[in-house]
């Protein structure tokens, strides 16, 4: 693999798990529990869109042959989607909704502040800019769940459902595989073990807040990094897939 | 704190300020349960595209308001005295905001 590949592959991951965050936010659209709810999830929602658009832009670049990011978003079939499983997982309620966010959100508000200070100054300069937006994501989804895990006996036990179902898919936030390896002899990457110490740190004293255990013995989901996803996926992509797939040639 | 009618919590005023220095507008408002998730819905409903660089919300139940029986009262007295306000001075070349 040379460097330009492993920039590629890289630069993909992290577009994807924005883009199918995004994707699943933007279903909260007209459905939220009240109107500022919905206005903030879809906001996110197109946070983590302009996030992924920049990236998507640089891997075309980076890739040099002419594809269009919109190609790699409606194009391409679900086993070249890098994104992490845990960004794929079903809104379910609220509660799980913003619970996944969480997960996400402190992952990337220690992500993008090492990121921003990458040797690639494309990659620095989206990280930089998505940093600020995910100090805002972070407070709104810390605040949720410690108000909705340490609120009503029902929003309880929904948070509890959604801690022990999505648990499982948190470590795979941190995985490393040779991409990574040469990326960060580069400085282009960032080390993500320091990040986990730093995301344990940040999100169990809140789940601890919101009275919340996490599951014990948890077998660790993975496999979004070679494009093996979950059951959940297909219908994702399904319903992101269908207007360019019905209108070729519908244009933005 | 009003009591909560209905399970989207209290109404709080939203007020932005467009630049620092400038006076804060009322904009409009949200619902929220506490100071923190009013602060953050008034962020996402009402600063989405640029409109300010502060916030001020306020529990609307604070808000004092004047009541519509006080119009005559209140508001009349001002209609026929021209000499409150300053038409009868030309003002110099340069001056702004009056």
């Amino acid at each position: 693999m040379t460097k330009q590949e492993a920039l590629g592959k890289y630069l993909l991951r992290l577009a994807d798990t924005n883009l199918i965050l995004g994707q699943r936010l933007a279903e909260w659209c007209g459905t939220g529990p009240f109107l500022e709810e919905d206005l903030a999830m879809t906001n996110i929602s197109l946070d983590l869109f302009g996030t992924a658009e920049a990236l998507l832009k640089y891997a075309c670049e980076v890739e040099g042959k002419g594809r269009t990011a919109d190609e790699l978003t409606f194009r391409r079939p679900e086993r070249e989607f890098t994104n992490i499983l845990l960004v794929e997982q079903p809104n379910v309620d609220f509660g799980a909704t913003i619970l996944r966010q969480l997960f996400v959100d402190a992952f990337d508000y220690y992500h993008y502040s090492e990121l921003s200070k990458s040797s690639d100054p494309i990659i620095a300069g989206v990280a930089a800019k998505a940093s600020k937006e995910t100090t805002y994501h972070l407070r709104h989804s810390e605040s949720w769940v410690i108000r909705l895990g340490d609120g009503t006996e029902e929003s309880h036990q929904r948070m509890q459902n959604a801690l022990n179902e999505l648990w499982r898919f948190t470590d795979e936030q941190f995985e490393m595989n040779e991409v990574d390896a040469m990326l960060i002899e580069e400085r282009i990457a960032v080390d993500l073990a320091p990040i986990k110490a730093k995301w344990l740190e940040k999100v169990i004293p809140v789940l601890s807040e919101a009275t919340l255990q996490i599951p014990e013995n948890t077998f660790m989901q993975r496999g979004g990094r070679e494009g093996k996803h979950s059951e959940h996926f297909g219908f994702l992509l399904a319903e992101m897939h269908y207007i360019p797939r019905a209108y070729p040639d519908a244009t933005w | 704190m009003e009591a909560i009618k209905d399970s989207q919590g209290a109404v709080w005023e939203v007020f932005i300020q467009a630049k620092p220095g400038q006076p804060y507008r009322h904009v409009g408002n949200v619902h929220a349960f506490d100071k923190e998730m009013a602060m953050q819905n008034a962020r996402d409903v009402y600063t989405r595209r640029g409109e300010g660089t502060a916030i001020w919300v306020v529990p609307s139940n604070y808000i004092v308001a004047s009541s519509p029986e006080d119009i005559g009262s209140f508001f009349d007295p001002a209609n026929d005295k021209v000499y409150r306000h300053p038409t009868f001075y030309t003002l110099p070349e340069g001056v702004q905001h009056i």
